[in-house]
């Protein structure tokens, strides 16, 4: 019984460019690639923290690093993405407690979501960045 | 008949916990973070230093931190497991994964405790 489950025939549809994905959708794969660039970009973010407490000779060139225009677009990019996982995250912590979990409240959550993050984003990238 | 897939020892009930359990302690941090750099951004060296010299900062930073790469850690090894089919790859990437972020916090507590 339980082999039969597994090797199943089910359909499939992985033809990504027909696939409209929900909002729901939308949230959920940026809460992943979010979290991948946060990784991926952590011995960057790890260092510019380093050199910011450091001495007086690195934290000029912290300075130096992020004032630098291309560097702050960076920052901010970085910012949505950690205010992103950060709110997606808060969600995913009320459906696991049931909180949500239909259609219409998962669908008006996840704009939420979008608009408190990017809100957020603004926020702190304007008061920490400019 | 017991009709169930058994797919590990514990389902990764552990992990699974653990990834919520951090989550909890980096939302709390980044609520008082974002407290603290309303008032004293890093603008110059001593007050922002003078953030992160006091005790709780210091220890909040830290576990914050710790949480971080064990959330990451479990986020990262979820991607591998969903994308990467090749077993010896995949381990590879696993361990490879596994080493930076053990890494990272001896990292960050050198940077918080020799500051």
């Amino acid at each position: 019984m339980a082999e039969m489950a597994i090797k199943k025939k089910r359909p499939k549809n992985l033809d990504l460019p027909t696939i409209r994905l929900p909002l729901p959708g939308i949230l959920s794969i940026i809460h992943r690639i979010s979290g991948a660039a946060l990784f991926l970009l952590l011995p960057f973010l790890l260092w510019l923290f380093e050199s910011s407490l450091t001495s007086a000779e690195t934290f000029a060139s912290f300075r130096e690093v992020v004032d630098h225009g291309l560097v702050k677009l960076i920052l901010l990019g970085l910012i949505w993405f950690y205010m992103h996982h950060f709110c997606a995250g808060i969600r995913y912590l009320l459906l696991d407690v049931h909180i949500g979990a239909d259609l219409k409240s998962a669908v008006l959550s996840s704009k939420i979501v979008f608009g408190v993050s990017i809100a957020l984003t603004l926020i702190v990238g304007v008061q920490v960045l400019w | 008949m017991v009709n169930r897939i058994l797919v590990g020892a514990h389902y990764g009930l552990k992990d699974w916990i653990i990834q919520r359990a951090t989550a909890i302690v980096m939302a709390v941090y980044t609520v008082i973070f974002l407290v603290v750099i309303g008032s004293v951004g890093p603008d110059s060296l001593e007050s922002w230093r003078g953030v992160f010299a006091g005790g709780f900062m210091r220890f909040a930073t830290f576990l914050f931190f710790i949480s971080l790469f064990y959330h990451a850690w479990i986020g990262i090894r979820d991607i591998w497991m969903d994308y990467i089919k090749p077993d010896g790859l995949r381990l590879l990437l696993m361990i490879a994964t596994a080493t930076v972020l053990v890494g990272y916090a001896g990292w960050a507590i050198r940077i918080l405790w020799r500051m």
